[in-house]
């Protein structure tokens, strides 16, 4: 973009109010590689993510496939990186195929949340007043009740459930957080004079929310849906830990923990793999989601 | 209310008793209480006062933009061609904004957003009243581009608010305003953020624009030499209230109010020597605690206790010249002069 026109007066000497910096478009790319952590946290997510999406291809063993009921719970080999489970099934096999539930439902659980979160947020903070009010309430009512408890509840009411039912489970209990930042987006920069401005020339409301307003709010939403990412794998597996995950022979990494949790004195590797991958995992979504946050703008995002 | 064959000499704009209040904790703050003006078709009228006498909140209410804890006070009518604009529907009011009633902001650069091209956002405006296509609304922004004097129009639309100078944007704000050729447009201060050469370009743009439209400007400012020059008509405003209202003439000839008498003997003036610039004393109190009789008693040299009891009300000075202060019907007590 060039920057000012030749010849143009910015002279502000007088001005009132301070013009604007320069709206110049964030570099994540540039902060990223400009700092060793995140460039292994990248790298770290992009073998994660290869992984999850290439399993069908690449994964060694199919991993719900007892191998051989003679080489139950072996260590790690060269055969078996991960070593085998309590049923000789392959570990590596089944951490990749389980990389594929546990982001896959975490991603769109957090698509879920976003955009609910996001519209919930957009209208309260645009219509204030009453209705303001009602709709924060209801936001202040879900984030008072511990998330894990009330999707204990659904979940054991629900019984049994697919991946999709799952993510939407997961989506529809934690859109709270993000409504509350939507919605302070959306009333700063309603404050603004081009909204007022907008509504001068004729715009309807949802004119003015979706074009003047909203656009505004995307980054802080990216970060926070970027480090929600990682809450989520967390509370997925912490379900599955405690055996309300998807229905089994589905397995996610929470699964796959509670699998080898048995054994866990006698054959380690069962759950510390699974175990490390995710630990990891959220570490480089948590590190990712920092940087950005710190190339974007560097505004405080609540957690989710 | 409309009643069909009104008087052809109803002028475009008849605002009646507006008054604009706002429920605030420290009590309710009358912004504007109690202004009545006309403005007819293709004139122009000034509006001045200081920052905070109910400028902007008058101009904000015509175009019904007040929010909560405003609201406009029912009694008030804003009667514009033909049609009391408080008595549309929300719909009805968005059809008036930017088509029959458009306004140009202050501030340039916060009225411009800075996330779309400029382009973009003056097609926008056909966008929403004409429903344009994306590329008819276009060539329509550039044509109005080039109309307020934007150098390669066709180029510039692709640019970014804060690639262009303040002057720029500012023509820019104009031709978004002027895009449904409306009837009246609303000036609020339009020059006050540039600087001196460029706000004599955008007002000679404006006086342009305006014979070449036949359009009405209403146009706010706290520059008196701004009026000297554009305007035909003044309203002073002071404490949410019109205090002047005449030709811009006899403003500067005769001036009836003291406030207004402060405003000129403030105005820095060629030729006047040495002399250092009069100042009005004091500040505009607040809108919550408006002193009982004339507002402006605490700051005038020529108070007496008429004035604390009672409001002064709109007297007729001479023909089209009305002032609210006493001393219109007591002239004589003009040479007592105090410090207040």
């Amino acid at each position: 973009m060039p920057s000012a026109t030749p010849g143009s007066v910015v002279a502000f000497a007088d001005a009132p109010v301070a013009p604007l910096g320069p709206w110049t478009p964030p570099h994540p790319a540039r902060a990223i590689l400009g700092d060793p952590a995140a460039v292994l946290a990248a790298v770290a997510l992009g073998i994660v993510a290869l992984a999850a999406l290439l399993a069908p291809w690449i994964a060694p063993f199919d991993p719900s496939l007892p191998l051989d009921l003679s080489a139950r719970a072996r260590p790690p080999s060269t055969t078996h990186w991960f070593g085998t489970d309590a049923i000789s099934r392959d570990l590596l096999s089944r951490v990749m195929y389980g990389a594929r539930l546990s982001l896959g439902i975490s991603f769109i659980a957090v698509l879920v949340a976003t955009l609910v979160g996001t519209g919930w947020g957009a209208v309260a903070g645009y219509a204030g007043g009453a209705l303001d009010s009602t709709l924060m309430r209801i936001v202040d009512t879900g984030l008072a009740i511990p998330r894990i408890i009330l999707l204990l509840a659904i979940v054991s009411l629900w019984g049994a459930l697919t991946a999709t039912g799952l993510a939407l489970v997961l989506g529809l209990t934690g859109w709270f957080g993000a409504s509350r930042l939507v919605r302070a987006e959306v009333r700063r920069v309603r404050q603004r004079d081009f909204t007022l401005a907008a509504r001068a020339l004729g715009a309807a409301p949802s004119r003015v929310l979706v074009r003047h307003v909203l656009p505004h709010a995307i980054t802080p939403m990216l970060i926070a849906a970027t480090l929600a990412i990682g809450q989520v794998v967390v509370v997925e597996a912490g379900l599955a830990f405690l055996g309300y995950g998807i229905a089994p022979p589905a397995a996610s990494w929470g699964s796959i923990i509670r699998d080898g949790r048995d054994s866990v004195a006698t054959a380690w590797w069962m759950s510390v793999f699974p175990g490390v991958t995710l630990a990891l995992t959220v570490l480089a979504i948590n590190v990712l989601g920092d940087r950005l946050r710190a190339a974007l703008g560097g505004r405080q995002v609540p957690a989710p | 209310m409309t009643s069909h064959g009104a008087p052809v000499v109803e002028p475009l704009l008849r605002v009646g008793d507006l008054r604009t209040w706002f429920r605030t904790p420290a009590g309710i703050a009358r912004a504007v209480d109690g202004v009545s003006f006309d403005v007819r078709a293709g004139e122009t009228v000034g509006m001045v006062g200081e920052s905070g006498c109910g400028k902007t909140v008058t101009a904000l209410s015509l175009l019904r933009l007040i929010e909560p804890p405003g609201r406009i006070e029912p009694g008030s009518s804003i009667r514009f061609e033909g049609r009391d604009l408080l008595t549309l529907s929300e719909e009805e009011m968005r059809r008036v904004r930017g088509n029959r009633i458009a306004m140009v902001f202050q501030e340039p650069m916060t009225a411009l957003n800075p996330v779309f091209t400029i382009g973009d956002q003056v097609a926008e405006v056909a966008r929403v009243h004409d429903g344009a296509s994306r590329r008819a609304a276009w060539q329509r922004a550039v044509d109005m581009l080039s109309q307020v004097g934007i150098p390669d129009p066709a180029e510039r639309a692709k640019s970014y608010p804060h690639q262009l100078s303040g002057g720029m944007r500012q023509r820019v704000l104009i031709a978004m305003a002027l895009m449904m050729n409306p009837s009246l447009l609303i000036a609020d201060e339009p020059t006050t953020a540039l600087d001196v050469t460029i706000q004599a370009q955008i007002l000679e743009l404006l006086a342009d624009l305006q014979q070449r439209l036949g359009l009405a400007v209403l146009l706010i400012t706290h520059d008196l030499g701004v009026v000297a020059e554009f305007a035909a008509r003044v309203l002073v405003m002071y404490g949410g209230q019109i205090v002047e209202s005449t030709s811009t003439r006899e403003l500067f000839a005769d001036p009836q109010h003291p406030y207004t008498r402060g405003l000129l003997e403030a105005m820095p003036r060629l030729g006047q020597g040495r002399n250092r610039l009069t100042v009005i004393p004091g500040s505009v109190p607040a809108p919550t605690h408006w002193p009982s009789g004339c507002r402006f008693r605490d700051r005038c040299p020529h108070a007496w206790d008429r004035c604390a009891s009672e409001p002064p009300p709109a007297y007729p000075y001479s023909p089209g010249h009305q002032a609210r202060c006493h001393l219109v019907v007591e002239p004589t007590r003009l040479s007592e002069q105090h410090t207040p």
